[in-house]
Parts: structure tokens; sequence; C-alpha cells
């Protein structure tokens, strides 16, 4: 028997619509579950103080100046070289066998798993560069890790800046390079922002590269040579021995809201950067 | 003088940093490679990939049963994860209102940056004992490990799957629904066919993270290093071998980790070639 296309259209838009709403009632409730659990614990003597009983009691606020740093010094590694990368493959050069292997490479880059970053950064950074576990051999793992979502939105970036403000350049004497640094960059800088934000947010909830990488020592680091434990391994290590629920929901609330803030800064970069493309091309 | 140099210095200078991303691709590979060969090599790929005794301290190295439980929970993590993640994107994109679609969409995307040790957490705390209680079993369990990644791969799916969709010109919609087809019609029988490659694409990229999971994997799969019979019994997965051993492995057990590390690293870049391929001979293809 034939069902009447009219049924079978309702019953399609009741299946995907529920498993829409299933899709995001279950996002949903991760995020309201952890804050309302954690957020209670989270005071100002909770962020700003110093860990106690291998953080069972006291604050997390070593665990934040970690989660501080090694994003910071991972962006030192990838925005030149993304940036870089990403002018070449926009303004230097054409579709090529060249630019071809390059956004391969990048685009497998972005699909190897963290834990194989961690043993790369273990035996490269930590035991063959000799740094040990490190805040830097940490952030050096990391930079590699968000170098693709780096190279990616800002080639994106500088392509969607008009070709008219090039051709002006160039038409005023401008060197390519002057035109890329005096005209194309500051025009593709929101989006390129973007892009930094989402690797910020990368960085600030990976854990198993930090784990090889980073150690999970629990002082405030007082070199860029120390091991330090970021808000992620604290939580990790926290419910994973079942220190101390309480504190792991409050760590795990506030490094929520932190990627959260962050992923939103990234958004409103991109919308802005959007905003006034949309406005300037009219 | 000093802009010429500016010039002639920023094209080489360009270029070099363009093989950033592939050096640093090659240098993970060959270091993996490096440590993890040898003891491939010695040990033998027989006693290593198909046998179920492992046992460093003894020289037992099998990792069979850690690679069904890998290959089983990212099975199970896409039964979940893909249905739904499609479904999530066909709705976004076909059923919903713009506007809503664009505030939804990156509220998804939003939600990719929840801490995957945190989707591990609320694993054991939420779900593990609803599994236990419901279903039996210690919970922490195959079932639980699949759930838990189906869910952390939506935003993926969706948002890969969004895009594919989004791609087919309106131009076939209108054309289908000018032939008479409801909606629904228009939707599975032109625009899912066309977006085929993309959605497809999604859900490879979404087992290349199922795989390569760990944290919340070790969180909640129970690691007990046995060829599961059943969805509630824990299970071991390779990532979660080499992440729980590597802060205590030396000599040849920490060789043996990187070798798992080369099985592992070999299946993803498999994965990804694919999806990489699937998803340019689209692009290709459009007109």
């Amino acid at each position: 028997m034939r069902i009447h296309p009219r049924h079978t259209q309702r019953l399609a838009v009741g299946v995907l619509g529920a498993a829409t709403l299933l899709t995001l009632a279950v996002l949903a409730f991760i995020i309201v579950f952890v804050l309302k659990k954690g957020l209670p614990t989270v005071t100002w003597a909770f962020l700003s103080g110093m860990p106690q009983d291998m953080g069972r009691a006291g604050g997390i606020l070593p665990t934040i100046v970690a989660s501080a740093i090694l994003p910071l010094l991972a962006l030192v590694v990838a925005v030149p070289l993304g940036i870089g990368t990403a002018v070449y493959l926009a303004e230097y050069t054409r579709e090529s066998r060249f630019t071809r292997t390059v956004r391969f490479g990048t685009d497998c880059l972005a699909g190897v798993p963290s834990i194989i970053f961690g043993l790369f950064g273990f035996i490269f950074f930590v035991i063959l560069l000799g740094m040990g576990w490190s805040l830097l051999a940490g952030g050096l793992t990391l930079g590699i890790m968000v170098l693709p979502t780096v190279i990616r939105t800002a080639e994106e970036a500088i392509r969607a800046v008009p070709t008219a403000y090039r051709e002006v350049s160039c038409s005023m004497g401008a060197t390519p390079w002057q035109t890329v640094w005096h005209v194309v960059l500051p025009n593709a800088l929101p989006g390129i922002l973007t892009g930094v934000m989402l690797s910020v947010a990368r960085c600030l909830e990976e854990t198993a590269v930090i784990y090889f990488t980073a150690g999970t020592a629990l002082r405030l680091p007082a070199s860029l040579f120390d091991s330090a434990r970021p808000m992620s391994v604290h939580f990790y290590l926290l419910a994973r021995e079942g220190l101390s629920n309480e504190n792991a929901y409050g760590t795990a609330a506030v490094l929520i809201l932190a990627v959260l803030a962050v992923n939103l800064t990234a958004y409103w970069s991109m919308h802005a950067f959007l905003r006034r493309r949309a406005r300037k091309s009219c | 003088m000093r802009r010429r140099l500016d010039d002639v210095i920023a094209r080489p200078l360009l270029a070099a940093i363009a093989f950033s991303a592939i050096a640093s691709l090659l240098l993970i590979a060959a270091f993996i490679l490096k440590e993890g060969l040898p003891f491939m090599l010695r040990v033998g790929l027989p006693h290593f990939l198909g046998t179920s005794d492992w046992n460093p301290q003894e020289g037992r190295f099998g990792i069979f049963p850690m690679i069904v439980a890998s290959l089983w929970v990212t099975l199970g993590a896409m039964l979940i994860g893909a249905p739904l993640g499609v479904a999530g994107a066909v709705f976004l994109c076909e059923f919903v209102p713009p506007p809503v679609m664009r505030a939804i969409k990156p509220t998804v995307e939003l939600l990719a940056g929840i801490p995957s040790v945190v989707y591990g957490f609320l694993g054991v705390m939420v779900l593990a004992p609803l599994i236990r209680t419901h279903l039996g079993g210690p919970g922490l369990s195959l079932l639980a490990a699949a759930v838990i990644l189906g869910i952390m791969v939506l935003p993926t799916v969706i948002s890969i799957s969004v895009d594919a969709i989004n791609a087919v010109p309106a131009s076939y919609r209108e054309g289908a629904l000018a032939l008479g087809a409801t909606r629904w019609q228009a939707v599975h029988m032109v625009v899912l066919k066309a977006a085929r490659s993309g959605i497809v694409a999604s859900i490879i990229l979404a087992m290349g993270r199922a795989v390569g999971e760990t944290m919340a994997v070790i969180m909640v799969a129970g690691n007990t290093p046995r060829v599961p019979h059943s969805a509630l019994d824990p299970v071991c997965t390779l990532t979660a071998k080499i992440a729980m051993e590597m802060a205590s492995a030396t000599g040849l057990h920490r060789q043996s980790l990187f070798a798992i590390g080369v099985v592992l690293f070999a299946v993803i870049m498999g994965l990804n070639a694919i999806a990489l391929t699937v998803i340019r001979r689209r692009t290709r293809s459009a007109p």
C-alpha cells in the first residue's frame, strides 16, 4: 500500500523535528547540568585560591594561570605560521600542485587526533629537545595542533577582501607586500581573529595533548620550563581519581564558561566582519 | 630601498612558511613511526595485531581486543551520531525558517566547544548509573562509550552536513516542487541525492573523531582489555591503552604504545583521505 505523500511529509517532519529537538536537548542538558552543579562552588576564593590536598580543597588559581599561558604559547607558533601560509596561498600563488599539497596536508593535520599530537609532543619536545614536561613543550605542541584552524580561517578571511582594494593599492604604486600589509591584512583582521579565538577555545578544552607534554604539576609555574596543570587536566584528574566531585564540577563550570566566552567572541568577531563586508560592498 | 627589500624577502619567506603544515605532519608521522615501527618489526604484526594477551612485563603485546573495542565503539557512536546528526541537519536546512536556522547552527557549533573530559564525566555521573540500573552490567561499558561518542560527534556531523545541503542549488528544489513534489519528496529524492557526498564525508570525518577520542573514552569505557561479548561489557580502546600506560611506560613497553599510535595514525589518515577525496570530487563536479 502506498502512503499518501501528504502523510509521508508529515511523518518526515515529525521524525526529523524530534531528532533535532533531541540533539539540542542533550547538548543543552550537558551545559545546564554542569553549570547548575558547578556554579555554587565558584566563588572568588575558589578562583583566586591555591589548591590544597591535591585539589580536594582550596581553589584553582594555578590551573587558571596554566590555562591562560598554554593557548598564548600556541598562538605564538600558530599565528605567524598560519597567517603566513594563508597569505601565500591567497595572494602569492595560483592553484597548483603545490597549493593542493599544502591544502591536503593542512586538512590531514586537522584530522590528527589529540592523542597522536600528545605522543609526538612527548617524544619530540619533552624527550628529544630536552624541554621536559613543561608549559613550553605543551604550548608548542598545541601550536602545531591549531595551525590548520588558523590557516583555513585566515585564508577565507583574506580571500573575502574585495579584489578592488588590491587593484587600487597596486594602481597607486604599492608593491605586492605593501598591499598585503597595509590593505589586505587590516581588512581581513576580524576574520583572522575568529580563527585565533577558535584556536584558543580548542587549546582550553584540550586534555590529552597537555597531559603528555606539560605534565600535571599543581603549582604556580615560575617559568615556561615548569610543568603545569591547566583546568582541563585538573578537572580530569579530580574526576577520574574521585578526589572531589564538588571541585571537579566547579572547575568544569569555569572551563565551560571560559570556552563559551572565547567561542562567542569568535562569532561576534565574524559577524562584525561579515556586516562590515556587506556594508562596504553596497 | 627598504620597501623593495620587503618585497624581495616576502615571497620566498612566505613560501617556506607555507610548508609548515606539511612539515609538521611529516615530522609527526616520522617520529611516531620511528618509535613504533622497530617494535612492530621485532614483535611481528601477527602477534601484535592478532593475539589477545596484553602483558608488557612478560613480553606479550596482543592488541586484538583493543582493535575490536575501538571498532565497536566507533560503529556504535556512528549508529547514534550519524542518523541524529543528518536528521538534524536536514531539518534545520529544509524545514525551519532561515532566521531560526541561522541562530541554531552557531549554537550547535558553540556546543562543539564542550571539553571532551566534561562529556566523559557526565558519562560517568549520569549515563553509566542509568545503564547499570536499567540494563545491567557494570555501567562503564562499550554502550556508554558509544553513546557519549555519538553525542560528541553530533556537532561535526551537523555542521558539515548543513554546509553540504546548503550548497545544493535552490533551483534543484524549485524544480522538484514545481513538478508537484511535497517538500519531503523534494528533499529525499533530490536534495539528499545531490548533497550525498558531503553528508558521507561528514560521517567519515566524525568516525575519525570517534576513533581518535581519548579522554572521554577512558572515563566511560571501563578499560578492561578483553574482547567484549555484549554491549554492556567494559572495553579498552586503542587510545585509552596509550593514554593510561604512557606515564609509567619505559623501554619496549613505551615503544609498544607508540606502535599502537602507528595503527591509530594509519586508520585515521586513511579515513581522512577518503573523506577529503569524497569532498573534492563533489567540489569538482559542482556546476
